[in-house]
């Protein structure tokens, strides 16, 4: 099998620390193997400029199976690149030509400080969890098999909300910033199952609130976030999350 | 009373009140356009139906306060959203792309919200604070429409609004939480009709009483 390469242009954005201005800067990318996933094309350029004795390029990455949910930057003002249903590292070069040129971008929200270059702060995400609490499990012995019947399209729906990977593209991809898929997907993967209904209202309610407070923006259904979501993770859980807000702020007894 | 601050206060409660006051405002816009359609029976049916309208007395009043109440919370809360959602990403992206999510009328929406409020001021300018002691309120619009000028003024508006309602009509429906996989596609189907019956009904009208 014979191996395809591309030269590439990249505008890539530096910045040395959270207070400091940050600028696009521009690195060639020669001889780039397709076969690469965009996130080994960033270790080859960051090897060259160690070489160079000059500072590599600090970027987010963890499992690079597409799982973690630890990498992701914004390519050409689409946030893990170009391809549906596909977080960066699972990203290829295949899918650019030669002579391209990529713009680089950390994810974008007030709620998100750049750490360095290309890597974000993003744990106000661990803090809507956080705020989401816990979930009532018996103690016991084992429980038999089946004994909480649920049935497989509800099941399916609940895991298709758990396949989130908390990566933040939905904030980075929406126009106002907003962290409501990302919430939606946990607070629908509990509301779906018996086991997350007892805590369902104090749940709905905290996460709400502590997304604002966070500084996320708010959604305006503009439907970018269900398109970039690597997880592909419908707004039918946005909805989902709207009608158990609506439970939980005008229907239940939790303030 | 502090729970209704917290409930309401928070952004999926600030899209609720945007969501009823919008629904609100859809249904106001089929009363509005049906009264409306009297005037292709000509100045004896619109004036007709301008006299009954008013025989309601106090309703009437109790029902424009109503839209009023209404309209400030729609407005006020709209600049809310919006200004929150501008402060929500200081550092715009240098490369803004659109994956296919949004469309002309969610892209848009803040500012045809702002063209709309300009519009209903010098609407009500218009037709509803004039001395109409002197003219019927047919002789009225007659005489509005008669200028060219005003005439594209109107159209133009009803363009704005049917671009408006084409996105604020689903995504009500998606605040009040009914996305259904059976409902949503005629519900998104029913947004752009009724945006469509909005802009083409009302956008007729300055032209039909222009040229009589």
């Amino acid at each position: 099998m014979t191996t395809k390469s591309i030269d590439i242009t990249l505008k890539v954005w530096r910045q040395k620390g959270p207070g400091h201005k940050g600028r696009l800067e521009t690195y060639r990318a020669d001889n780039i193997s397709t076969d690469m996933s965009f996130l080994e094309m960033l270790d080859v350029i960051n090897e060259q400029l160690t070489l160079d004795g000059r500072e590599p390029i600090a970027f987010d990455h963890d499992c690079r199976e597409g799982i973690c949910g630890q990498c992701g930057s914004v390519v050409n003002g689409r946030p893990h690149g170009p391809e549906q249903g596909t977080t960066l590292c699972q990203l290829h070069m295949r899918h650019f030509n030669s002579g391209d040129t990529l713009v680089i971008e950390p994810f974008r929200a007030r709620a998100f400080k750049v750490v360095k270059d290309l890597a974000v702060d993003r744990s106000p995400l661990d803090k809507i969890i956080q705020a989401g609490g816990y979930v009532s499990v018996n103690t016991g012995g084992t429980p038999d098999a089946n004994s909480i019947p649920i049935s497989a399209d509800i099941a399916e729906e609940a895991m298709d909300a758990a396949a989130c990977i908390g990566c933040g593209a939905c904030v980075a991809a929406c126009p106002n910033a907003s962290a409501m898929l990302f919430m939606s997907a946990k607070v629908s993967q509990l509301a779906l199952l018996p086991q997350g209904r007892p805590e369902a209202a104090k749940r709905a309610l905290a996460m709400v609130r502590q997304m604002d407070a966070c500084g996320f923006g708010n959604c305006s259904n503009e439907r970018e976030c269900e398109a970039e979501c690597p997880k592909q993770i419908s707004i039918t859980h946005i909805a989902r999350l709207n009608r158990e807000f609506i439970k939980a702020g005008i229907g239940s007894s939790v303030f | 009373m502090d729970w209704v601050i917290r409930t309401l206060g928070t952004a999926v409660g600030k899209k609720l009140l945007m969501a009823v006051t919008g629904l609100s405002f859809c249904g106001f816009l089929g009363a509005h356009l049906a009264g409306n359609l009297t005037l292709y029976g000509g100045a004896d049916a619109f004036n007709s139906y301008a006299a009954h309208l008013h025989s309601l007395g106090p309703l009437l009043t109790v029902a424009e306060l109503g839209l009023l109440a209404l309209f400030v919370v729609h407005v006020v809360t709209g600049l809310v959203l919006f200004l929150q959602n501008l402060k929500a990403r200081p550092q715009r992206y240098a490369v803004d792309r659109s994956a296919g999510g949004r469309t002309l009328g969610s892209r848009t929406m803040p500012y045809t919200g702002a063209l709309i409020f300009l519009f209903i001021i010098y609407h009500l300018m218009n037709f509803h604070f004039v001395d109409k002691s002197h003219a019927t309120i047919f002789a009225i619009v007659a005489g509005t429409f008669a200028n060219p000028v005003q005439m594209a003024l109107y159209i133009t508006a009803m363009v704005v609004v049917a671009v408006h309602v084409s996105h604020g009509f689903w995504s009500l429906f998606q605040t009040l939480g009914a996305n259904h996989p059976k409902y949503m596609p005629a519900i998104k189907i029913l947004g752009l009709l009724f945006a469509l019956v909005v802009g083409v009904g009302f956008g007729f009208i300055p032209i039909y009483v222009g040229m009589l």
